[in-house]
């Protein structure tokens, strides 16, 4: 009861119009900015910060969240039409996301991942209002050796259930390990792999490499032929999701929204591994997983899901703790400590106004997304009339200019195109390049975690054992680790085999 | 020549990542092991290397399966070579030149030289095409792109 009136209060003053119309502001700013492969949340949050500084608290922060998870619908956008990830988080939206546009199927894409981002939106708020404090708790819980062991859990599920070569994928995983090595050491202070570039002293940002991989590599293929990709052109009444293709999303979107929500609040977790774990258990269910990366519906709905229930997971250490989970709630953190306010345990008791029209202004954040996305389904999908002659000239400079972007050096679309190279010549050996993004990004947190768990424990690895929550983990990983090899050891046909025999 | 005949894909691709964590593990030399207990900088990225040298050399032995290198298609790749030299010319130009004329000019030799459209809409969509950019990312977002040595 007390919470349905806390939350009449935040709506009470999320539909101030003053509050409305900044929100509605920060969505579509967000919803640009997340399209700009190379401005992700980060640079538009940024962007804005100091634009902040003369409103009030509230508005602040509204603003700030409206662009957050504006970007997170706009990722997905670039994703489906022209297989360029506008953020890491996109990076498994662009597999399926991408085969349903070449089938002419790009505004069911959009449509149902502007449909799953509400809901799973939607349904992190929830979790937010009801759970905050007690999930805030369990997330403190959280220290090098759970994210060790979360890390090496999320590897086994990714070699587990992927559905080409194991072999393959754990190599291109591990491809993916080795690029996160590059810059400096954060433990002794090394500068790694460098090769005297002081660019590189940073490491690789996962822009540039997504880019190039996915996005350079899919025009090296297709322009490089002299002709247009083969994309079915959708008629008007097509571009909505057919009957059959919501009923296939319901799942997904339920399990995504769960699963990144879970993920979302463990502070410094990435939200790109909701995504891959997403793709991974909706393939491994499904009872035709020979569709999956030829344009199943499934293969949206959950990673989108997944990607936005996280976005929303992540305000939970920030409100209730005032714990940031990255370096968005750092900043959002930062905008509201301007303004004498310290998010914290306290927060919701002296600061309700806050607190709760932060919650109802994304509920209406998501209206507003979902009210602003679906329409411009039609407009997007025409993007894909234009002659491709013209078009991926256009991107390639857009790749050009969003990756220069990132830190204002050249150096980062150097890596871009280097990685659309290798991404064309993997392609053509049959790679999947997903895992490499997943191993660039989870590299420096694993080794980061790893030695400072051995730090703890004075560097004995019984301390990965004696944490309940670490060894749960990698109870799991070991479990599917063990499944995953079983058609080695018993020389019996996995569920792998068999999608290689339907395929055939 | 029968080797170059059985050179599959797998073990090609294999052999690659066999190159790539044996240069890895070279360069690697020059930071401290640490031990097991307190690794230093060198041991993740040896451990890494070590694990993609024996999944390469898992990926040769058992690709013999795999289609042969002369079966597969690399038809698109000189002109996939050529787009990407001319995006790494522009790249290269981009902070002495600045944005706008190098994109400008990048644009002009895609659709002008590559794929030989009409001049009109080449001028068009090329000076439309980053002056537009330049404004909505440099001058309204205020991200800073660089300006070459005429203001452009």
């Amino acid at each position: 009861m007390d919470t349905l009136q806390n939350l009449l209060l935040g709506f009470q003053v999320a539909l101030d119009i003053k509050v409305l119309g900044y929100a509605f502001a920060g969505c579509i700013i967000g919803t640009l900015v997340g399209m700009m492969p190379g401005l992700g949340p980060l640079a538009g949050i940024s962007l804005l910060l100091p634009a902040t500084f003369g409103l009030n608290p509230i508005i602040a922060i509204v603003l700030l969240g409206g662009v957050y998870y504006g970007a997170m619908y706009g990722g997905s956008t670039t994703s489906i039409l022209m297989r360029i990830p506008g953020e890491a988080a996109s990076v498994m939206t662009c597999v399926d996301g991408y085969a349903m546009t070449q089938k002419g199927r790009a505004g069911a894409a959009l449509a149902i991942s502007a449909i799953g981002s509400f809901f799973a939106g939607t349904l992190g708020v929830i979790g937010l209002m009801l759970l905050a404090p007690t999930l805030a708790a369990f997330a403190l819980r959280f220290g090098p050796p759970e994210y060790t062991a979360l890390l090496v859990m999320g590897f086994f599920i990714l070699a587990y259930m992927s559905g080409g070569s194991m072999v393959k994928t754990l190599a291109m995983a591990i491809f993916g390990l080795m690029l996160g090595m590059i810059g400096i050491d954060a433990m002794s202070g090394y500068t790694r792999f460098s090769f005297s570039v002081l660019a590189l002293s940073d490491g690789v940002g996962i822009v540039p490499v997504a880019v190039g991989l996915f996005g350079i590599s899919e025009i090296l293929m297709v322009a490089g032929q002299g002709k247009g990709p083969e994309i079915k052109h959708p008629k008007l009444r097509e571009l909505m999701p057919s009957r059959e293709e919501l009923r296939s999303s319901v799942g997904p979107i339920l399990r995504g929204s769960l699963l990144g929500f879970i993920i979302g609040i463990i502070p410094g977790s990435a939200h790109i591994i909701s995504s891959f774990v997403s793709y991974g258990i909706e393939r491994r269910i499904s009872k035709h997983p020979e569709r999956f990366g030829k344009g199943a519906i499934e293969g949206v709905a959950g990673p989108e899901s997944a990607n936005n229930a996280a976005a929303t997971g992540a305000f939970v250490p920030m409100l209730a703790l005032g714990i940031p989970t990255g370096p968005v709630t750092a900043v959002m953190i930062a905008a509201v400590m301007v303004h004498g306010i310290s998010p914290g345990p306290t927060l919701i008791q002296q600061q309700p106004e806050l607190f709760w029209g932060f919650v109802a202004s994304m509920y209406i954040g998501n209206t507003v997304l979902l009210i602003l996305n679906l329409p411009m389904v039609g407009l997007f999908v025409n993007l894909l009339r234009i002659p491709y002659a013209y078009l991926y000239p256009c991107i390639l400079c857009f790749c050009i200019l969003g990756c220069y972007s990132v830190s204002n050096s050249t150096v980062d679309v150097w890596i871009m195109l280097v990685m659309g190279g290798v991404g064309y010549v993997l392609r053509k050996f049959g790679y999947d390049l997903a895992p490499v993004a997943l191993g660039l990004v989870l590299a420096p947190m694993l080794e980061l975690s790893l030695r400072q768990s051995l730090a703890m424990s004075a560097g004995d690895y019984a301390i990965f054992l004696q944490r309940p929550i670490a060894l749960t983990m990698l109870i799991m990983g070991a479990v599917l680790l063990l499944l995953g090899l079983k058609p080695l050891l018993t020389k019996k046909k996995d569920w792998r085999d068999e999608l290689e025999a339907v395929s055939e | 020549m029968s080797w170059h005949r059985n050179l599959t894909n797998d073990r090609l691709s294999g052999l690659m990542l066999l190159a790539v964590a044996a240069f890895v593990a070279w360069q690697n030399r020059a930071y401290p092991l640490g031990t097991l207990q307190e690794p230093g900088p060198g041991y993740t990225p040896l451990l890494i290397a070590a694990f993609l040298g024996l999944v390469g050399v898992i990926i040769v032995l058992r690709g013999g399966s795999s289609p042969g290198v002369v079966e597969t298609s690399w038809r698109e790749a000189p002109r996939a070579l050529v787009i990407l030299i001319a995006c790494g010319v522009a790249t290269y130009a981009l902070e002495p030149l600045g944005y706008r004329l190098t994109i400008g000019a990048l644009l002009v030799f895609f659709l002008g030289v590559l794929e030989r459209r009409k001049p009109l809409a080449v001028a068009a969509v090329s000076i439309g095409f980053s002056m537009l950019s330049f404004y909505l990312i440099g001058d309204l977002l205020r991200v800073p792109l660089p300006v070459g040595p005429w203001g452009w």
